[in-house]
């Protein structure tokens, strides 16, 4: 019998796979499908701090950003997940945003976030083809890129005390006396010391499995591929960090159902640059909008004219876990004992992965957590747990 | 963007048997129709046309039945037929009908067209496997070498070795002899094509294998069953191929290797159907006989998707008199439909109806004699591509089956076939059986590589207002 | 041999052709072929090598499915050769 089961083997499920196997927990992961075939495949594997407010997603980024640098350390290349401190360039549009970016990166300093400020004549000297006329922005050296489905793969396979079971759904939990003890597959029962639910999208149906809610919802968010580049002269990507303008910092923290894009442009090490990603709540809705399609290439030929005559090829989207207060849930659940949430991290799974997965390690070892977790209580949602 | 004010009836998507005779029917029956096709001449794969510059006196020399293609392109009538269109996308229109989304002409401009109603004839291209070699220069599809002949007349090699499976190898071997090349070989993995099961036999079609093996008999072409190209070689370019004597499974025996020499080969292991556009509508999408994805439509032509036809091999491979026919059925049902009156009213849908069970019940037959057996695996090394735009070797491909891919979407995840420029459309079957499921539908929302640029312009104002 | 040819078996009388330049080098065209058909009739049957292992590509699909066969034409890039009509004067660069 394992110590833990956990549930979904996405970068977050991973992460803690590995974190709780390097405790020297055993541990089994289930998924209906397959490693990484969840949100972790069809979403980006940004790992930013640049994009966050201060407080306690932050606190979480800054963190999970070192934590990956030692990860990739420790992986090393080949085996590794093509981490690749790029950093990440904000841009502003106008003064004013200028002065507003500004303003934030003075805040995100103080929780641990390094920042340059950079004047409208020094862009070019970090992105040479970037559209002239920005008021200038900020560089946010910590930014950094992963793959994420090889990164997902790697983790669960990293120690040998951890088992995967893809193609195994589970459909109910085993409780005894109140207390969960392990999880009904389509292939038997798992008895196990602990259940972790990291589902992804789906993890308030996990939840509701033990029959308790999280209001986990599905935001849509579409990526654009293109074509493989044709290798530079001075053997330097169209594309140097991960760049954007100003305004994602005020669509992330949005509550709107409305369309919203900021394109994040960055190049791959495939040579094809990604666009993404538009942001919508629509449910689990696939049809392909054509207009989010367009708005992404428009903001990309916004921050970067030559891509106008670089083909897209490819189009997908994927469906981010969202809570209604934008943090996402870590941590045991106050209502039935034996039962870890590790999900709802919005558009910063990936990021996001390998804290989720040490805070959730040191409260199965019974050790004290880095950051404080309330926050993130899973029992945040309902009206009797304030 | 140019947008287009002409707002027709219907829109048909690929200019082959199909979407000709469809166009003719609605045209002549007074709809407005626009016939788009990627090509810069009608007809399609099979009725591909040499370009006018080479002013051939008998262009019917390379195609069975020739004249039903003039019939069918001298019949289209006042259709408006947009050459040089390749279709990116198609999205349901505010207000009702489809705006067709095109890149024209050989600068990719963008351009739209608007239609009330759509068929899609967007046909097939070769199904191919992978094997040691396939991405030597030399080695084609036998489509592309046929389309290299009929369409710009020009022989894809001196020697050349044809393989594969099914009975379009031999119109491919035959007309590459009579251009001229030395054809050392025609391989059939399966069973030589002699006639199909008696309840099914046509005339037409015994004849027409008949005449092959004349064909290949007066050009000394070897034709040989239960054997298949297992390895391509040469440096640079391809020099010679092993052939092996394999199974009813497709493993070679042992010992049954020889080496032909050849500058080219011709491979087809049959044909899938393009269904990237169905798939962007929604409509539902089944399997053919062979398993092979294809359009599910009802007897009219119907997809599930209102407004929406499909005929030809967009619905499943079944060759081109049976892609005419589905086309002047849906073309009738289109007009039926705009009309507001009954389909199958027609005076002539009896006994299209019946024409049409017969020809699908011979093409199902046909797909079911011709199947691709497992055993083309063991033909793969650990450096084999698997897929030749972001270059995975099969050993890739088994280490992302290692890390924990279940599946062919996961292998593609986490080791990249399919993620190159051709979108899978070449490994995609491949990498679905080499993870043990039968091929699926298509998901390609960009069907054509599209110009951010253009991209970018394209609806400007309503996705602006969204916001 | 019988001196077959496509042209006899079709009864072509191509009209007079033109040039384009491949990398620098004269190709000739009749009109309405493809670039791809052109350099593959003057027996250049590989002019692009892949982005990661080098390895050498012409047509394959001969149908535009691929994308083996790309080209830059007069500076344009990633035309597919197969399905691209060569007109007079065309640059064709190959990588
Ligand atoms: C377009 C887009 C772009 C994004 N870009 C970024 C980015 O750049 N950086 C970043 O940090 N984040 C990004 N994200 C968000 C990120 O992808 C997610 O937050 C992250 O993948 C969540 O990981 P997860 O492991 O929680 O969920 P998932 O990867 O979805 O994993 C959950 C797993 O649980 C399994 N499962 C569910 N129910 C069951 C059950 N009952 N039984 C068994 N298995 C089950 C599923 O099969 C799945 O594999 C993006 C998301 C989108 C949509
Ligand atoms: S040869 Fe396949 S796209 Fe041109």
């Amino acid at each position: 019998m394992p110590d833990v089961v956990v549930i979904g083997a996405g970068m977050v499920g991973a992460a803690c796979a590995y974190y709780a196997a390097r405790e020297g927990l055993s541990v089994t992961v289930v998924d209906r499908a397959s490693v990484a075939g969840g949100t972790t495949g069809s979403g980006e594997g940004n790992v930013l701090v640049s994009d966050k407010e201060p407080g306690p997603e932050l606190d979480l980024a800054v963190l999970s950003c070192r934590l990956w640098t030692e990860l990739a350390a420790e992986a090393g290349e080949p085996g590794g997940f093509e981490h690749e401190p790029k950093g990440g360039l904000v841009v502003a549009e106008s003064d004013e945003v200028l002065r507003a970016l500004t303003e934030l990166a003075g805040r995100q300093e103080k929780s641990g976030v390094a920042t340059h400020r950079v004047t409208a004549d020094e862009l070019a000297g970090y992105e040479p083809h970037l559209a002239p006329g920005f008021a200038g922005g900020v560089f946010y050296p910590q930014d950094a890129q992963v793959q994420p489905m090889l990164a997902a793969a790697r983790l669960v396979r990293r120690w040998p005390g951890v088992e995967l079971r893809t193609g195994t759904e589970v459909t109910g939990l085993l409780t005894e006396r109140g207390r969960v003890t392990g999880v009904r597959t389509g292939a038997g029962d798992i008895p196990a010391g602990a259940v972790v639910n990291a589902a992804g999208v789906w993890a308030g149906e996990a939840a509701a499995l033990a029959g308790v809610e999280l209001p986990i919802m599905p935001r849509r968010g579409f990526i654009l591929v293109t074509e493989p580049l044709t290798a530079r002269a001075d053997g330097r990507p169209l594309v140097r960090h991960k760049v954007y303008t100003a305004a994602y910092v005020t669509n992330v923290a949005s509550d709107s159902e409305g369309l919203e894009t900021s394109a994040v442009v960055e190049a791959t090490q495939a040579g094809t640059v990604l666009i993404g990603a538009s942001r919508e709540r629509v449910g689990f809705d696939r049809t392909v909008s054509l207009p989010v399609l367009a708005r992404l290439a428009r903001q990309a030929v916004g921050l970067f004219p030559v891509l106008a005559d670089v083909r897209a090829i490819r189009a997908y989207c994927g469906f981010r876990p969202y809570c209604p207060d934008h943090l996402p849930v870590i941590g045991a659940d106050p209502r039935v004992s034996g039962l870890y949430h590790a999900c709802g991290h919005e558009g910063a799974g990936i990021g996001l992965a390998p804290v989720t997965g040490l805070l959730i390690a040191r409260l199965l070892t019974g050790a004290v957590p880095e950051l404080d977790l309330a926050p993130f209580r899973p029992d945040r949602f309902t009206g009797a747990a304030a | 963007m140019t947008r287009s004010e002409v707002a027709y009836d219907l829109a048909v998507v690929g200019a082959g048997p199909a979407g000709l005779a469809a166009a003719g029917v609605a045209a002549r029956a007074g709809l407005r129709v626009a016939l788009l096709d990627a090509g810069a001449r009608v007809g399609g794969q099979y009725f591909r046309q040499p370009p006018d510059g080479f002013h051939a006196t008998r262009p019917g020399a390379l195609h069975h039945g020739y004249a039903r293609f003039v019939r069918l392109r001298d019949g289209l009538g006042d259709t408006d037929v947009l050459l040089g269109h390749r279709v990116w996308a198609i999205e349901p229109a505010v207000g009702g009908g489809f705006a067709v989304h095109c890149l024209k002409g050989g600068r990719e401009r963008a351009a739209t067209v608007a239609a009330t109603r759509l068929l899609i004839a967007t046909g097939a291209h070769d199904r191919v496997l992978p094997f040691p070699g396939w991405d030597l220069p030399g080695v084609m599809t036998a489509g592309g070498a046929q389309a290299l002949l009929k369409g710009n007349l020009v022989v894809a090699g001196r020697r050349v070795v044809v393989a594969g499976t099914g009975p379009f190898l031999l119109p491919v071997a035959t007309s590459l002899a009579a251009a001229g090349a030395r054809v050392v070989g025609v391989f059939e993995a399966g069973g030589r094509f002699t006639l199909a099961p008696r309840a099914l036999t046509r005339p037409g079609k015994a004849a027409e294998a008949l005449g092959y093996g004349r064909l290949l008999a007066r050009h000394r072409v070897p034709y040989k069953g239960g054997r298949a190209v297992v390895a391509a070689h040469g440096d640079g370019e391809l020099t010679h191929v092993t052939v092996a004597r394999v199974d009813a499974e497709w493993r070679p025996y042992q010992g049954g290797h020889e080496t032909i020499r050849c500058d080219t080969l011709a491979v087809g292991y049959g044909f899938t159907p393009q269904l990237d556009l169905v798939a962007q509508l929604g409509c539902e999408i089944g399997a053919d006989a062979a398993g092979v994805p294809a359009a599910r439509v009802d007897r009219h032509m119907r997809t599930s998707a209102p407004g929406v036809y499909a005929a030809g091999e967009t619905t499943g491979v079944g060759g081109a008199d049976l892609a005419a026919l589905e086309g002047e059925i849906a073309g009738r049902a289109v007009v039926a439909d705009a009309r507001g009156v009954p389909a199958a009213a027609h005076p002539a849908a009896v006994r299209t109806e019946a024409r049409r069970r017969r020809l699908a019940a011979f093409a199902d037959a046909l797909l079911r004699s011709y199947p691709v057996r497992d055993g083309w695996t063991s033909w793969l090394r650990d450096d084999t591509l698997i897929c030749r735009c972001e270059e995975v070797p099969y050993g890739r491909v088994k280490e992302a089956r290692d890390l924990g891919a279940a599946d062919a979407r996961s292998i593609k995840l986490l080791a990249r076939p399919g993620m190159g420029w051709c979108q899978g459309r070449i490994c995609g079957e491949a990498v679905a059986r080499l993870a043990g499921e039968a091929p699926g539908p298509p998901r390609r929302p960009i069907a054509q590589p599209v110009r951010l640029g253009d991209l970018a312009a394209m609806n400007e104002r309503t996705s602006d207002d969204d916001a | 041999m019988t001196g077959a040819s496509p042209y006899r078996l079709v009864g072509a009388r191509p009209e007079p052709g033109f040039e384009i330049r491949v990398d620098g080098r004269p190709v000739p065209v009749v009109p309405g072929q493809t670039v791809g058909a052109a350099l593959h009739a003057a027996g250049i049957r590989t002019w692009r090598t892949t982005r990661f292992d080098g390895r050498r590509r012409g047509l394959f699909c001969g149908i535009g499915v691929c994308f083996d066969c790309l080209v830059t034409v007069n500076g344009e890039e990633n035309l597919r050769a197969c399905l691209t009509e060569a007109r007079p004067g065309d640059e064709v660069t190959t990588s």
